[in-house]
């Protein structure tokens, strides 16, 4: 009973860590694609995003006596708005060029690891920069204190899961509670009927894609803290997990949790096999529990495409002469 | 009297088409003003420079007398300016009231103030007898709903100076009649309208004056008191128009289709649609099935041409039972189908004309080799298709057909579907949405058809089409069949009692 319990003591920070990165990206790709836009940049911009971010601790660390959450904090706003310059290309290609959303994605998720490898070694010599400090909150005053509650959410916790809490609850109330919300949505549904009231089309598309590239680029120095200590021009994966997160979850930010937290489950279980009883008797290859994420995005996606409620104008340049 | 709007000397271009043609349209305050012209004439066009969808290439635009640029809707929307649009433009997953405020917000630190709105529109929905729920989704609501909503839309938003363009097209006669008088009404109250139509007896019944446009240029404006119905159509087409359908009494020969027993139940809703229904159509004979919409006939339709699977009953073409063939192989053993839903069902509307023309037989030999098209033949057959059913648009065979006029659009599926010469026609409202000429036109071919010895099955609500056309009317109500008629020995009265249901008959 004891070890059952010190297990999940050891696992829950571990799943809180992988949920929250993968839901606070896969609602940025929300407010893209319900605006209108493909965007399946969040890789990418995920990298820049991290990228830039620990640059910019790695600069404090050195330079300052700041507080870890403090320079944590700095990180996360760094990667925030330089995922929104990154995504910016993005918008400007898509919307104002009216190109190809796949292609002009695909270009930004091919030159962020490139570029971050190529300044790591320019700079500093190597591919892995490398983040040092400790950035786990110890125990949340006064919370820190409830009986199991405490223990389960506010010990070894990281700045970064509050944080992303709230803008989740914030970037959800923005969605269905105010007029830009409104619009967005009425963007990526119907943009002749947004633009027949007078909508500007391409202000709302800009102003969703950036917010998905805040959020993504928030979401890779969050994966960077809670993950790695180093980074090396890679997120493993987790933007297009969240875009999966995103369809499975239906486009819709409270299904969005619940689709995160099934995929978060797959990818601890696959970490952590070999802790957990039961699953470390059975003897299989180590590779297959790794790909047990991947296995499941290709079984669930397929299975959810088929009652796929995606917004109806996505992917589509606006084109008003069209009718 | 002084005009509210004076559109001057409006000319706008499409590539490859002068959609509108240095065209003028004075409308006086409190009128009713009717638009009227062929499929394509630009009216749709000229309304949307109006408010700001398209800019025109000359001409000005003064409202009040002062001259303005509408460089979008939401000028338009300041200078009182409304407009429901042919095609709603509506957000489908939306309530009633996203749909209404949209681009016109409340919003109070920020959030979005829906109660009060919500209480407006249902002032408004009382005040002018515009029955909708505001938290309804649009998906779930009826077509002749969603059209108050477009209407309240621009109720909501003050507007002085409505357009209406084809309203009634979707609607049913009951739903025509009251939006009749909500429209008088609004001009009682002010208001000046513009409607567009292609039905004269629209125009006859409440617009005050009439402008009428043809191939994209100015014709004539007329008062509407003064006017004949023969004189508008005259001045529309270019030539007169016989409003009466010629035929010869029909001569049927063998049965094609027989539908034996047929029931579908809604797999959605798990409602019964269609229930039990019989009936065959013969080599020779025009058969119409009448109805108010939403009675079954979509779902008959879908049945037999296997859009729908069925959960009874079987489908006999020819003495060969079909019911359970693929829609293809359904569609090759002789059955040539105008779908009701073109855009759905008729059309791929990002391809080329020519391409639409040859989705149904595209794999045969005449279009293909090994594999490869013989584009020599598909563009021979447009040519020949184009010519023979007057299909206008901008550039012929290439044209996009999401470009071409609503019209257009259909005349390409009848096209295409009598052409194929099969023993079975089912045309599904072969005529919505066209002008009095493409009608009349339509009407002939399916006359024609029947000469020739095809069996036409026929579908649709306009009981003068099913009066002039049918050699026998089939009334069908919440999904059977009601009774059967002659047209020579029934009245337009009887049948509509038998449509609402009032009044039911024996099946067969
Ligand atoms: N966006 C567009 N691009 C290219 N051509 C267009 C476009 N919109 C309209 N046209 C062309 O301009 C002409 C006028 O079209 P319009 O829709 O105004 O006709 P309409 O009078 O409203 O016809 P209908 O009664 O069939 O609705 C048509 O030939 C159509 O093909
Ligand atoms: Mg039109």
């Amino acid at each position: 009973m004891r070890e059952l319990i010190d297990l999940i003591y050891f696992l829950f920070p571990l799943f809180i860590a992988t949920t929250v990165p993968l839901s606070i990206v896969a609602l940025g790709g929300l407010f893209s694609e319900r605006s209108g836009v493909v965007n399946i940049a969040l890789e990418g911009i995920m990298i820049m995003g991290g990228f830039i971010g620990i640059i910019a601790m790695r600069a404090l660390i050195e330079n300052t006596e700041l507080n870890l959450q403090i320079i944590a904090f700095i990180g996360l706003f760094t990667g925030a708005t330089f995922g929104m310059l990154y995504a910016l290309a993005h918008a400007f290609a898509s919307i104002t060029m009216k190109s190809n959303q796949i292609i002009s994605a695909t270009a930004l998720n091919m030159f962020a690891p490139a570029m971050s490898v190529f300044i790591a070694r320019t700079f500093w010599n190597t591919s892995n920069l490398n983040l040092m400090g400790n950035y786990t909150i110890s125990k949340v005053p006064i919370l820190g204190d409830i009986p199991i509650v405490g223990q389960l959410f506010f010990t070894n916790a990281y700045l970064s899961t509050y944080i992303g809490i709230i803008i989740f609850i914030v970037a959800t109330a923005v969605l269905y509670k105010t007029r830009l919300g409104l619009r967005i949505r009425s963007c990526g549904e119907n943009p002749h009927a947004a633009d027949s009231l007078g909508v500007n089309i391409y202000r709302v598309r800009y102003i969703g894609v950036l917010i998905s590239g805040a959020l993504a680029g928030m979401g890779g120095v969050i994966f960077v803290l809670s993950f790695a200590t180093r980074f090396s021009g890679s997120v493993a994966g987790f933007g297009f997990l969240a875009l999966a997160v995103l369809i499975f979850g239906q486009w819709h930010p409270k299904k969005i949790i619940f689709a995160a937290l099934f995929f978060a489950t797959m990818r601890v279980i696959a970490d952590t096999y070999s802790v957990i009883p039961g699953l470390n008797m059975i003897v299989m290859p180590r590779e297959i529990y790794r790909m047990l994420p991947y296995i499941a995005t290709l079984v669930v996606l397929s299975f959810a495409s088929k009652r796929s409620r995606a917004p109806r104008a996505v992917g589509e340049p606006y084109d008003p002469s069209k009718r | 009297m002084a005009f509210v709007i004076e559109m001057l000397n409006i000319t706008k271009e499409f590539p490859g088409i002068k959609a509108n043609d240095d065209v003028t349209l004075q409308l006086k305050q409190g009128e009713i003003h009717a638009l009227l012209g062929e499929n394509g004439a630009g009216k749709s066009t000229l309304m949307s420079v109006l408010f700001g969808l398209y800019q025109p290439e000359q001409g000005i635009i003064k409202v009040r007398d002062k001259e303005v640029v509408i460089k979008n809707p939401n000028d338009a929307n300041d200078l009182g300016i409304g407009m429901v649009h042919q095609h709603f433009k509506l957000v489908h997953n939306f309530t009633v009231t996203e749909n209404i405020v949209l681009g016109y917000e409340d919003t109070k630190k920020g959030f979005l103030q829906l109660d009060n709105a919500r209480k407006r529109i249902k002032e408004l929905s009382e005040q002018y007898k515009l029955r909708v729920d505001p938290d309804a989704l649009i998906e779930n609501i009826s077509v002749g709903q969603q059209q108050r909503v477009e209407i309240l839309k621009m109720l909501y938003r003050d507007s002085e100076i409505l357009i209406f363009d084809e309203p009634t097209a979707v609607l049913t006669p009951q739903e025509i009649q009251e939006l009749m008088k909500i429209m008088k009404r609004l001009v009682s109250e002010g208001k000046s309208i513009i409607l567009i139509t292609h039905k004269l007896n629209e125009i006859k019944a409440i617009a005050d004056r009439c402008t009428i446009l043809r191939k994209g240029k100015y014709i004539d404006t007329v008062e509407v008191k003064s006017t004949s119905n023969e004189v508008l159509a005259e001045k529309m087409v270019g030539r007169k128009i016989s409003f009466g359908v010629e035929k010869t009494p029909a001569k049927p020969k063998e049965t094609i289709l027989k539908v034996e027993e047929v029931s579908i139940t809604d797999y959605i809703t798990q409602k019964i649609v269609v229930k039990n229904v019989c009936f065959e159509v013969k080599r020779g004979e025009i058969l119409t099935i009448a109805g108010i919409e939403g009675n079954g006939q979509t779902e008959l339709i879908h049945g037999i041409t296997g859009l729908k699977p069925l959960t009874k009953g079987k489908v006999i073409l020819k003495e060969q039972d079909i019911t359970a063939l693929s829609i293809r192989q359904k569609s090759l053993s002789g059955i040539s189908h105008i779908p009701e839903d073109r855009q759905k069902h008729g059309l791929v509307l990002e391809y080329s004309l020519e391409n639409n023309l040859i989705l149904q037989n595209y794999f045969t030999t005449q279009f293909q080799n090994r594999g490869f098209f013989k584009f020599d033949n598909i563009r021979d057959h447009a040519e020949k298709l184009i010519e023979r059913f007057d299909i206008r648009s901008g550039k012929g065979p290439l044209s996009q057909v999401r470009s071409m006029s609503g019209g257009n659009q259909q005349k390409a599926i009848v096209g295409r579907e009598i052409d194929r010469n099969n023993d079975l026609l089912i045309a599904v409202q072969p005529t919505r949405g066209l002008d009095v000429g493409a009608i009349e036109f339509i009407h002939k071919q399916l006359i024609q058809e029947r000469d020739q010895g095809k069996a036409v099955l026929l579908i649709s609500l306009e009981l003068d089409e099913v009066m002039n056309l049918s050699d026998r009317i089939l009334v069908m109500y919440e999904g059977e069949i009601v009774g059967e008629f002659d047209p020579q020995k029934t009245t337009e009265n009887e049948l509509g009692l038998y449509m609402s249901g009032s009044k039911r008959g024996k099946q067969q």
